[in-house]
């Protein structure tokens, strides 16, 4: 990572809710570099930011936490981060410290936690527009002297207040260099650290440093060791008897940490908030309402249902239009390569029709973002997690995973970019495992023409709108034991406790809110987007080559007397049963048999992995009605009725019987066919492996139940 | 001695003893609940589960069944100190 000027880089850390991002993007001026850390799904957010003398610093956003005890990724990052290391980032040279005005004793716990590493800090009290109202005066200068003479300053990042301030501070701290006081350790606690710095020292040669062996005496989990080197059975020892040490000077040597810290900044801050008269807060009496036994849910289900319609209709209108753009384009690029139909069709169908399958997922992702972007930064998300966490708890979830499994009816892509805002490790990737079952909008439109060619006529427009419904609970179905199985069985990841804070109310900053959804959905492009590109390539040369020309000729001499057009149809289906992908549809066309597909469903299902909703212009192909088939096509319809095995033990019978029908809704309700999906669940879950199980996972359960299906509804008609 | 689960909306209470081998106990710690601190039941959510607890000036969230090792002393003269609404 380059850095500007005089290559000083500075850690942005604080509490979650403290309005730490705000401030980032006051601080940086949206001049902002978004990446990821190596190996962990947790976003590196750096800016620049200028502290108002030209010189300028690198500013790099760290995770909001509220101690510095690891326990989830989210937490070690900021512990690798503030000690340097983080492969290709150095350690910073200062630290913005931000804590919310009005909770300082809370909030310093963390800054006194950060002021053992002995880096030079600068405090900032953010959210003073609000301390202020609430009748809080705090002694600036009082504080500073306290912890060691390190600049405090007021700010209201919200209201563009105080931030010059923060940049000369900075300025001061970054000349000046001074640290933040440390807490005085009890003189057994002391030794203990001086203890667990020897014997980590000389075990692994390695210089300890203070904020290091705090780590290794005081939490459970192994990080710091690991890091360290140094090994489960000879840290055993020492480690113990250092507990004990502890644990014989009164302490409990798991609980001396807050107790030393908390203790010493209550002494701290004797005397520097002056509660004053202020009005209460909104919060509580916002809480009595949106909280309340029958009113919340009811009040709970109106948002959400709000929120998911919007994501579902505002996003169909962009869509349409980057549908059309993509269609207009076609229409331009196409007639000249007319003298070229291989060139044609790749840069129609391949390259246009790639760039349009992962477009047409933005106007989704950025509205989702956007109401997401709502729902956290007003504090009514950490609400919809308490109202929701009792359905979710007993199958591994939490409260936090309604919104991405909801989100997912309309799109799983933005559902899983937004299994972020789940901080347990265990229920964020069963969350992002399970949004994939979600019945999206791709569906809609195999249920549609299924439901319209076959249900509706056959049974009454009832039992069209029952099956329907259906379809759209399958997947939810078997994802809730698929997460029960896999929270309890599979993943081994310690689960974090749910403990959640319902932070005060607040109007969201637009200006923060828009800024992240771009970033989220820049993100998605870049990442998803090439994948997604590449897979859709593959897929058309599949069903592109080898295109022989004596294959039109047969067909054309075959049919003399049809129209233009219906010949057209018929050498296009031509072409796709002799491509790679028809022949490769007809040789595993067995395996699909169980399942009541013909080969030319089988060819549509293999060509729909990208895209599930390319099955129905697949169809439109092999059926011989031409491409550019849609749901509503009467043609398709028709010519989907009418057909009959033509060959083996059901020669004469209807293809799309009851039991095919249904067999394909399912099939389709439960495989994983979505290259985007796949892509993104590869990148929110740091590696391949989630995603090549879910495929696998997904693909044979699909099969599975497909095939139960029609087995059973087989034999009932 | 009451567990912290056993609390009435509305109810004060201050923190008898904790379990800080707990990952919840830590986690709680951290955010300021040690022991002698008293703590208010705020509500809990609409289907019982979790509760809503405010210390130290501000409201919390935790589950009843993580609730339950939390013993805090009801009879205390609380409240001692008010905790202030946010």
């Amino acid at each position: 990572m380059s850095s500007p000027d005089a290559g000083l880089l500075v850690a942005l850390v604080g509490n979650p809710n403290t309005g730490k991002s705000t401030l980032f993007n006051a601080l940086t001026g949206l001049r902002q570099r978004v990446g990821n850390y190596p190996g962990v799904t947790v976003s590196r957010k750096s800016g620049t930011c200028d502290l108002g003398d030209g010189q300028k610093v690198e500013l790099v956003d760290l995770p909001g936490l509220y101690s510095l005890a690891a326990a989830s990724p989210d937490e070690q990052v900021v512990i690798d981060a503030l000690s340097g290391n983080i492969a290709g980032d150095r350690r910073p040279d200062a630290v913005v410290m931000v804590v919310d005005a009005t909770n300082l004793l809370r909030n310093l716990f963390l800054a006194s936690q950060v002021a053992e590493l002995g880096l030079p800090l600068v405090l900032v009290l953010n959210q003073a527009d609000v301390a202020k109202e609430q009748g809080l005066r705090i002694d600036t200068e009082l504080l500073s002297r306290r912890l060691g003479g390190v600049p405090v300053i007021l700010t209201s990042a919200w209201k563009g207040e105080g931030i010059p301030e923060v940049r000369r501070g900075l300025a001061e701290a970054l000349s000046r260099r001074t640290p933040m006081k440390r807490v005085v350790w009890p003189t057994d606690i002391a030794g203990a650290l001086a203890d667990v710095a020897q014997a980590a020292s000389t075990d692994t040669g390695k210089a300890i440093s203070a904020a290091d062996a705090q780590r290794l005496l005081f939490d459970t989990n192994a990080s710091t060791a690991e890091r360290l080197g140094w090994t489960l059975e000879r840290r055993e020892k020492p480690v113990r008897s250092a507990r004990e040490r502890v644990r014989n000077s009164g302490y409990n040597p798991m609980a001396a940490e807050p107790l030393v810290h908390y203790a010493q900044l209550r002494v701290a801050l004797d005397g520097v908030v002056a509660e004053g008269l202020g009005k209460a807060g909104r919060t509580a009496a916002v809480d009595r309402l949106l909280l309340h036994r029958v009113l919340g849910p009811v009040l709970f289900l109106g948002i959400m249902l709000g929120f998911f319609a919007s994501v579902f209709w505002l996003a169909k209108f962009p869509m349409d239009w980057i549908q059309l753009g993509v269609d207009w384009t076609k229409g331009v690029v196409a007639p000249p390569l007319e003298p070229y139909p291989m060139l044609q069709s790749l840069v129609a169908d391949g390259i246009l029709g790639g760039v349009g399958a992962f477009l047409v997922f933005l106007p989704q992702i950025l509205i989702l973002f956007l109401f997401i972007g709502i729902l956290e930064d007003s504090g009514y998300m950490a609400r919809a997690a308490f109202i929701m966490d009792r359905l979710f708890s007993w199958c591994g979830l939490n409260g936090k995973s309604f919104v991405p499994m909801l989100s997912g009816f309309a799109c799983a892509i933005p559902s899983l970019l937004s299994t972020r805002t789940i901080e347990d490790p265990k229920a964020r990737l069963a969350t992002a495992f399970v949004v994939p079952f979600m019945s999206c909008s791709a569906r809609f439109p195999i249920y549609a023409l299924m439901c319209a060619a076959f249900i509706g006529p056959l049974y009454g427009p009832g039992w069209e709108s029952l099956v329907m419904v259906g379809m759209h609970c399958v997947g939810l179905v078997f994802a809730v034991p698929t997460a029960f199985v896999l929270t309890r069985l599979v993943l081994k990841v310690k689960p974090q406790p749910f403990v959640l804070e319902l932070p005060r109310y607040q109007m969201p900053k637009p200006r923060d809110v828009v800024w992240r959804m771009w970033q989220n959905a820049a993100e998605f492009v870049s990442k998803a987007g090439t994948v997604i590109f590449a897979i859709t390539i593959i897929v058309w040369a599949l069903s592109y080559f080898p295109r022989d020309a004596s294959v039109a000729e047969r067909i054309r001499a075959e049919h003399p007397t049809e129209s233009a057009e219906k010949v057209k149809a018929r050498v296009q289906a031509a072409y796709v049963e002799q491509s790679y992908m028809g022949r490769f549809g007809k040789a595993i066309q067995p395996a699909f048999d169980p399942l009541g597909f013909d080969w030319k469903i089988t060819v549509g299902v293999l060509a729909s992995f990208p895209a599930r909703e390319v099955i129905v212009s697949t169809l439109g192909v092999t059926y011989s009605v031409g491409e550019g088939a849609e749901a509503d096509s009467q043609d398709l319809r028709k010519a989907m009725q009418d057909a009959k095995w033509t060959e083996g033990p059901r020669t004469g019978s209807p293809i799309f019987s009851l039991a095919a029908v249904l067999a394909l809704m399912v099939f389709f309700a439960l495989c994983s066919q979505c290259g985007p999906t796949i892509a993104t669940l590869a990148q929110e879950t740091g590696g391949w492996k989630w995603a090549a199980g879910s495929f696998v996972y997904m693909t044979t359960l699909a099969w599975i139940v497909s095939m139960a299906v029609y087995q059973f509804v087989i034999r009932l008609t | 001695m009451t567990p912290l689960s056993q609390l009435l909306p509305g109810q004060f209470g201050k923190l008898a003893s904790l379990n800080p081998e707990r990952g919840v106990d830590q986690r709680l710690m951290a955010l300021g609940l040690l022991p002698g601190m008293v703590l208010k039941l705020i509500r809990k959510a609409p289907l019982g589960d979790p509760l809503a607890i405010e210390f130290c000036g501000q409201v919390v969230s935790l589950r009843l069944a993580e609730a339950e090792n939390l013993i805090v002393d009801v009879s205390a003269d609380c409240p001692i100190q008010r905790p202030r609404q946010p």
